[in-house]
């Protein structure tokens, strides 16, 4: 018997939540364990993030679950052509969660939810060989969603609720290649807007013929971060009249950076003490076709992104393994949105294999706590982004060399219900 | 017993995780060697001996970045990558540029760019937006690695006292090596060949040439005097060949001794460099009116060429080469040319004028005056019309015969010297000719030599930008490569500034 369960666990951990773009997939300790599979899985509130149509079905009247994480991730550059290198240091990413569903009647629930979608951290060496596309980027953005969910006829609910997102940004990055002041110093641009707000909305399907078999359709929509309130900074610019060199000092900015649409289906099948669940999803990034500032001062930076739609396949399983403990794991493959030529070293993410695994130990029987590991692993690779020219150049100035990237998140949670 | 197993569960699931997590270094890591070879060549302490080239000067000034960005630092800095180790240089204190000794300013600070006050650039100026804090009677520490001396000729590299800290203030030794000579007779050779490095290069001679280039020949040509005692070779004349060759010689004997191997740079054309070719051989527009009006002032003079024809004192040649005569268009200037056969003092006593020709070289300088009035009360006194540019402001034909007669027979003596020792030769020459024809495209741009915009060369027009700097520590580790069998990468040199805007000025 327990070598069958030491083989379980061991299956489950060679079978992972990080996704291209920005999107960081870290939305519930249980699900992230599994993949971040969770369209079609009621284990817990975290199911009102996956697909609202599902906190119906939860089974206690009150359900609550909360948690963080710590995103580890770091990114090596080198140009074997120019001997150039730079490792980033970004700081941890610690995105949050939060849910409570209450169930008003056997056919109807409400919840709320709190949560960190999207989010990026890179923090490359100030000066580095690409610090004129960007020395440091933090991108954060908190879902704020209230939801609804009825039990429409006995195999079929569907859930839903509106999305108020709060964003913020920063961002730094030298003017150029070379332009500097009198002292040496690289001229810099930085932009800092922390309380960005914007309406989205979510609608979810959940269809459950038997008790063995779950199938979960959701789509959150497209929300667009408009910037318009915050404060740019220009600094280290030589003391120049000649038309284009702005002064010193802060001003205005414009930009919109969307949070894209992201489609999701899957479903779950559960056997005795085991589930098993896949999860497709479709993030609608060719929204993200170029990244526009525009500075109170008059100068413009027209940034080339041209990002494609693209998908995630999840697996994810979990064992029951005993009274107290559930053991789970996943993988997940995540396509970058980024397209060849379009490499920034902002967000240098390539195709990736996500492995997951975490468990639950039951304290009591109402409380549980939660444990979750991602290792996200990249293939090196040899990119350049073609959109970068010298002021006054006609000639574009690639940026290219090889990155390797890797990320590891490790999560913790308690999940509460009665 | 339950209990146990959990714990054994959760144990198996972190040793598991343990095992995942590896994988983060790339497959071939610049950083931690082994990419990049150095061949039959030992880069563990590279050397350098030169001019002002080797120091990083540029804009008129040494200044800290353009230290920073000298060939040899970026040439040690690859290095790194295939055994180099630490490159010193005698930096300065600022980006200000200038020297000061013992508080008084003896050398300018940097030019910059400033603008004319409505958006565009209005040419180059002495910043003065910072003081100048660099005191050459404060001796720079050793080791160093960078022995560039500004305004060094081949043989002051040998000559003691040359470092000499009063001998600056009596003006027979120079400033930059005074900051780090070894001692008050050291000389620059022995100071070099003492840091014993493994590998050098070598890049002399350009002053050679250049301080009769750049003064528009107004110094004398020691190979027409076969002249061979370098104590009498002013700084604007030609150094003699066989001073050349022998200096040399030693210099490469000193710096080969202890059997490093390096390499040796030769000496690129004068036409090279913004400096003689910014100002145009014809920059005098003129409408048909005025070039009439202008011709009847020249007529007499003209009249006079013809007299001392008739007279046996010019060739019906030299008169024709002499007579001016203004059209409608863009019209070459007059100048002074002391190579005219000199008839001032004859019973024809006509100045030794003529107009440019297409091959004429004006010096950069001449920018300023040319077309302005030499005296402010007379409309008539127009720089190059009425008023001729003076010698020194015109590298003639026959001047630069001189310069390039000399400056083949100092590349013949280097590519020689190379071959002889088994060290790898830098074209710089073509390389830089590069540069002035067709430009040297790279990552972002094309590479001229146009001044302030082609981003090859400084603000002064004679010494490379950062970028210009860049280009040649590439085209000598492409020739080091070539040598030696390494494979040190070149740099981009599109990440390398050329020159910098600034209104701090006077």
């Amino acid at each position: 018997m327990n070598k069958i369960k030491i083989f379980v666990v061991l299956c489950l951990v060679s079978t992972v939540a990080f996704a291209g773009g920005y999107r960081v997939s870290t939305q519930s300790n249980k699900q992230l364990a599994m993949g971040h599979t969770g369209v079609a899985v009621v284990n817990s509130a975290d199911v009102l993030f996956f697909n609202p149509a599902g906190i119906v079905h939860l089974e206690n009247r009150l359900n609550i679950s909360a948690g963080g994480f710590g995103v580890f991730s770091d990114v090596q550059f080198q140009s074997q052509e120019f001997g150039t290198m730079a490792a980033t240091d970004s700081p941890a990413g610690t995105p949050v969660y939060l849910y409570a569903t209450y169930k008003l009647t056997e056919d109807f629930a409400v919840g709320l939810g709190i949560y960190t979608p999207y989010g990026s951290n890179v923090t490359w060496p100030t000066d580095w060989s690409g610090s004129h596309l960007v020395n440091e980027i933090e991108l954060s953005a908190i879902f704020i969603q209230p939801t609804l969910s009825y039990q429409l006829f006995d195999s079929v609910s569907i859930g839903g609720g509106p999305i108020l997102a709060l964003g913020g940004v920063s961002f730094n990055r030298n003017a150029s290649r070379t332009l500097t002041n009198e002292e040496g110093d690289r001229s810099n641009i930085a932009i800092d807007d922390a309380g960005v707000t914007a309406w989205g909305w979510t609608a979810g399907l959940m269809f459950t013929p038997d008790d063995h078999f779950t199938l979960g359709f959701n789509y959150r929509s497209l929300i667009n971060i408009e910037s318009t309130e915050g404060t740019a900074t220009f600094d280290s610019f030589p003391n120049s009249g000649i038309t284009g060199i702005p002064e010193n000092g802060d001003t205005s900015f414009t930009a919109t950076l969307p949070l894209p649409a992201e489609l999701t289906v899957g479903m779950s099948y559960k056997w005795d003490k085991f589930l098993v669940a896949f999860d497709y999803n479709r993030a609608f990034w060719s929204e993200y076709n170029s990244l526009d500032l525009e500075f109170g001062n008059g100068v413009t930076s027209i940034n080339p992104r041209n990002y494609k739609d693209s998908s995630t396949w999840r697996l994810g399983a979990q064992y029951e393994a005993t009274e107290k403990l559930t053991v789970r794991a996943g993988y997940y493959f995540d396509e970058s949105p980024v397209q060849s030529g379009y490499f920034a070293p902002e967000t240098p993410r390539n195709d990736s294999n996500g492995y997951t695994f975490g468990l639950s130990y039951q304290v009591t029987p109402k409380l549980s706590i939660d444990g979750s590991l991602l290792f996200l692993q990249f293939q090196e690779i040899t990119e350049s982004y073609d959109f970068f020219s010298d002021t006054g150049s006609s000639v574009p100035a690639p940026f290219e060399g090889t990155y390797k990237s890797s990320a590891f998140i490790a999560g913790l949670g308690i999940t509460y219900s009665m | 017993m339950m209990k146990n197993l959990n714990i054994k569960l959760i144990a198996l699931f972190i040793a598991s995780a343990a095992i995942i997590s590896c994988d983060q270094d790339f497959d071939n890591a610049i950083e931690d060697g082994g990419v990049y070879t150095s061949g039959e060549a030992d880069f563990s302490k590279y050397v350098t001996v030169g001019n002002s080239l080797t120091a990083g000067y540029a804009d008129g000034a040494l200044y800290l970045n353009g230290q920073l960005n000298s060939y040899p630092n970026i040439i040690a800095g690859q290095m790194q990558f295939a055994g180099g180790g630490e490159f010193n240089q005698p930096l300065v204190n600022d980006n200000t540029g200038g020297l000061l000794a013992g508080g008084i300013q003896i050398a300018p600070n940097r030019l910059v760019l400033a603008s004319d006050g409505m958006g565009a650039p209005a040419g180059p100026a002495v910043y003065t937006g910072a003081a100048p804090t660099t005191d050459i009677t404060n001796k720079v520490p050793g080791p160093i690695n960078n022995f560039g001396i500004p305004g060094a000729r081949v043989f002051h590299l040998a000559a003691p006292n040359y470092g000499s800290l009063s001998g600056v203030l009596t003006g027979t030794a120079n400033p930059y090596y005074a900051r780090f000579s070894s001692s008050e007779s050291s000389t620059v050779i022995a100071d070099a060949a003492a840091a014993n490095g493994t590998f050098f290069t070598l890049w002399i001679g350009n002053n050679d040439i250049l301080g009769y280039a750049t003064s528009g020949g107004a110094g004398v040509d020691n190979n027409e005097l076969s002249n061979v005692d370098p104590s009498t070779q002013g700084n604007n004349s030609i150094t003699n060949n066989n001073v050349f060759a022998g200096v040399y010689q030693q210099l490469v004997a000193g710096l080969t001794a202890n059997g490093a191997k390096g390499s040796l740079v030769n000496i690129p054309d004068v036409t090279s460099i913004p400096y003689f070719t910014t100002v145009p051989p014809n920059p005098i527009p003129l409408d048909g009116p005025t070039a009439t009006f202008v011709n009847s002032n020249y007529a007499q003079y003209n009249g006079g060429l013809q007299a001392a024809v008739t007279n046996g004192l010019l060739t019906a040649a030299e008169a024709s080469q002499r007579t001016i005569n203004f059209t409608a268009g863009q019209n070459f200037v007059v100048i002074v040319d002391n190579d005219l056969t000199d008839i001032s003092g004859s019973p024809i006593p006509l100045p030794s004028w003529r107009q440019t020709t297409a091959n004429d070289l004006i010096v950069f300088p001449a920018a300023a005056v040319i077309g302005t009035l030499a005296d402010p009360s007379n409309p008539g006194s127009i720089i190059g019309v009425a008023v001729p540019l003076t010698n020194q402001q015109v590298l003639t034909t026959a001047e630069q015969v001189r310069v390039t007669n000399a400056q083949q027979s100092y590349n013949a003596t280097i590519e020689a010297l190379a071959a002889a020792n088994g060290l790898a030769f830098v074209d710089a020459r073509a390389a830089l000719a590069q540069v002035a024809t067709t430009g040297v495209p790279f990552n972002g741009g094309v590479l001229t030599s146009t001044y302030a915009t082609g981003g090859g060369f400084s603000l002064d027009g004679v010494h490379p930008s950062a970028r210009g700097y860049a280009f040649t520590a590439n085209t000598i580790i492409d020739a080091i490569n070539a040598t030696y069998g390494s494979t040190l990468p070149t740099v981009d040199i599109g990440a390398y500034s050329t020159i910098q805007l600034s209104d701090s000025v006077q």
